[in-house]
């Protein structure tokens, strides 16, 4: 077989270790069955392999290491979703995939399958470092100043089963980017690391403690500059401060950005360096070869670009108005002039956000194998990126998009719309959040319209965990329960990136109606009152929240 | 109760251990050979004392709580410790190859715990990804 293009390649010994994990889960479940595992026992354990038991059924969450998937792996989640599932699967704001309506005792043999492509639901979930997240554009975005994926797997392989860190107080998330955009939201996650090259070789900022949830914080910066070679040793000290003294007494101040909240992120370095004084160094030493090694095991894409495609790109957007208006929001610049970034949405105005069935599955690992070198990375904003298009081709892309409905012109724009699962799905969910996102997603429907409003992003949580990212979003919705009935506070002024901020709460919680008619009033505001070029976060912040408070609840 | 042994290493049989806590070590060092550490409890609290003390028990209030890990590692990586680590309270056979893996020697099981789930956990895994205290 050939290497895949973006991510690592397995070894034999990646494969018989994903063999002896199942067996280990399979044998987990029996005892289960047997009742030689309470069922207090078991959860955790059932966790960290991503089965989760929630309202109707149990879930599997499939780990997409960094987001990338190849043409193979697709298609074998097509398979898991139509023999196991019913017919289609969820994509996460973690850049995982959820199965919904699968049985416990089916969950060994979708491993097995899943194993047949290089894939598991490893850590997926439980208290332990969860699936390793990154830029979706790695390795193919002009901007970018290193490709962060090798990290990433390095990362992913540390974090595997580590024998200190598996028992944690609560989750630990861990995202990686390379670009100086911080596309992966750096500063909301436990360890957010902004990688960036050196003459001396690789650098990474690290920032700690960020974190969406019930008790929103932006991470702080933890290093300026960690050499590649102190970056394992970093992390295992970082972790072991939290694992020593981070809070087990109460589920919700367990996070570690609790812990650098309470003692100060001084004094929460001190503790690091203090650990990393006490390490040989030279026994964690993450080494030039090792990375070589690693690298290795990634094939990078063969680019020729032809001469002529921009001409002909061109001559397709003069031709084809809908065409152009998805080139203007689905592509983003390539590093190589010829090619192309082409975001494919999974927010079909008036569909479920994130959702997709098995057969857009197959076809998009048939599109993705013709066009775009077999590789397919699954976004943090629930979306999958197509990395590397040539230009002259992405018209035919399109039209392959659209025959499985997925060529919805909205991305970054009102119609792309994170929501999390919510109460249809979701046992700690306070209200539902999928039908909200489809009436707003219809509402805002129209390209021309969404093209009008331009930059707009949309979170939905259906509780206060903020599953969807609510307070990082321009417009962040948050259900909330009043006596029974599911309301919906609105956030304002939210936003990821490198001017992370949390949203502001508008005012009292309105019902589903009420906020979708709230949200397009505020819009209408903008429209009506912006100043040229003016986005919607900055008209937020040049007027702040009472102009768009007053209009949201002008009838209520 | 028993002990199951993870390391193979020579171990003090379960019913000679008698360990005092650190408060009774620091207040009456003499003669003290086995200590028992609370989760809270730091291994650099030990180092005054770690040339007379031959078994450190650590305590899971329940398997989730995995201090006693970043205990045992500590002990046997910064505190240079040799001698015995042994864990009592609610822990998993699950959890076998972690504790190895991070200098602990032995168990504490009840009399009528079945061992096999734990001999057949330390031979689950021939793959790992990390370097160890031991492997
Ligand atoms: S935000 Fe709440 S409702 Fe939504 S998926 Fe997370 S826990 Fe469930």
């Amino acid at each position: 077989m050939k290497q895949p293009v973006g991510h690592y390649a397995y070894e034999s010994r990646d494969r018989e270790f994903l063999q002896e994990r199942i067996a280990e889960f399979e044998d987990q479940v029996k005892r289960r069955l047997s009742g030689a595992l309470s069922e207090e026992e078991f959860k955790p354990l059932r966790l960290m392999n991503g089965i989760y038991l929630q309202v109707h059924a149990y879930m599997l969450r499939v780990a997409i290491p960094y987001g990338i998937l190849d043409s193979r792996q697709l298609r074998k989640l097509a398979h898991v979703a139509r023999r196991y599932d019913r017919g289609y699967g969820h994509f996460t704001t973690r850049q995982n995939i959820q199965f919904n309506w699968i049985s416990l005792e089916d969950a060994p043999a979708i491993l097995r399958d899943l194993a047949e492509a290089d894939m598991h639901a490893i850590q997926t979930s439980g208290n332990c470092i969860r699936n390793i997240t990154s830029d979706e554009y790695a390795g193919a975005a002009r901007d970018e100043l290193m490709d962060p994926r090798v990290h990433a797997e390095i990362l992913r392989q540390w974090s595997t089963l580590h024998p200190e860190f598996t028992f944690l107080p609560r989750k630990f998330k861990i995202a990686i980017s390379g670009s100086p955009e911080d596309r992966v939201a750096a500063r909301f996650h436990d360890i957010g690391l902004l990688a960036r090259p050196s003459e001396n070789g690789p650098l990474f900022r690290v920032f700690v403690g960020g974190g969406l949830g019930r008790t929103p914080v932006v991470g702080q910066e933890l290093f300026d500059s960690v050499p590649e070679a102190e970056l394992l040793a970093t992390l295992e000290a970082t972790l072991r401060v939290y694992n020593a003294y981070g809070r087990r007494d109460n589920l919700y101040r367990a996070r570690i950005k609790i812990l650098v909240q309470t003692i100060g992120i001084e004094p929460f370095r001190e503790a690091v360096k203090a650990e990393l004084a006490k390490m040989d160094l030279s026994h964690y030493r993450l080494t030039p070869e090792r990375v070589a090694a690693i690298r290795a095991r990634f094939a990078a894409p063969e680019l020729h670009a032809v001469d002529d495609a921009d001409a002909v790109l061109a001559q397709h957007q003069k031709e084809d108005p809908a065409f152009a208006r998805w080139m203007q929001s689905n592509t983003h610049p390539h590093f190589d002039e010829g090619y192309s970034i082409a975001t494919v949405s999974l927010k079909t105005p008036g569909d479920i956000p994130g959702d997709v069935t098995a057969e857009q599955m197959d076809g998009l690992a048939d599109i993705a194998e013709r066009f775009a070198f077999s590789e397919l990375r699954v976004t943090h904003l629930q979306n999958i990126v197509l990395g590397h298009v040539r230009k002259d081709q992405l018209y035919a892309l399109w039209q392959g998009l659209k025959e499985l409905n997925l060529a919805a012109p909205n991305i970054g724009l009102a119609g792309d719309i994170v929501s999390c699962p919510g109460l249809d799905y979701c046992t700690l969910a306070n209200a539902r959040s999928l039908p909200l996102a489809r009436k707003l997603g219809a509402r805002f429907g129209d390209a021309r319209l969404q093209e009008e409003i331009g930059a707009l992003s949309i979170n939905i949580s259906g509780c206060i965990n903020a599953c969807g990212h609510h307070h990082a979003g321009h417009i962040g919705i948050l259900g909330v329960d009043k006596r029974g009935s599911e309301f919906y506070q609105i956030l304002l002024g939210g936003q990821a990136g490198d001017r992370a901020s949390i949203g502001a709460i508008l005012g009292p919680a309105l019902s589903e109606d009420d906020a979708v008619a709230a949200i397009a009033r505020m819009i209408d505001h903008y429209l009506a009152h912006r100043n040229e070029q003016e986005s919607f976060l900055e008209m937020v912040t040049r007027l702040g929240k009472a102009p768009f408070k007053e209009v949201a609840y002008e009838t209520v | 109760m028993k002990l199951f042994n993870l390391s193979q290493q020579h171990i003090i049989p379960a019913e000679e251990a008698d360990p005092v806590s650190l408060a009774e070590l620091k207040e009456h060092p003499e003669a003290a050979y086995a200590v028992a550490l609370e989760p809270d409890e730091s291994a650099e609290a030990l180092r005054p004392f770690l040339a007379q003390i031959t078994l450190v028990v650590l305590h899971f209030p329940i398997f989730r709580d995995g201090r006693a890990f970043t205990q045992a590692r500590s002990l046997r990586e910064y505190e240079d410790y040799k001698g015995e680590i042994r864990v009592t309270g609610h822990v998993l056979p699950d959890q076998a190859a972690f504790l190895r893996r991070c200098g602990v020697d032995t168990v504490v099981l009840p009399d009528d715990d079945d061992q096999t789930e734990w001999e057949a956990q330390l031979k689950r895994f021939t793959i790992t990804y990390q370097q160890s205290i031991a492997s």
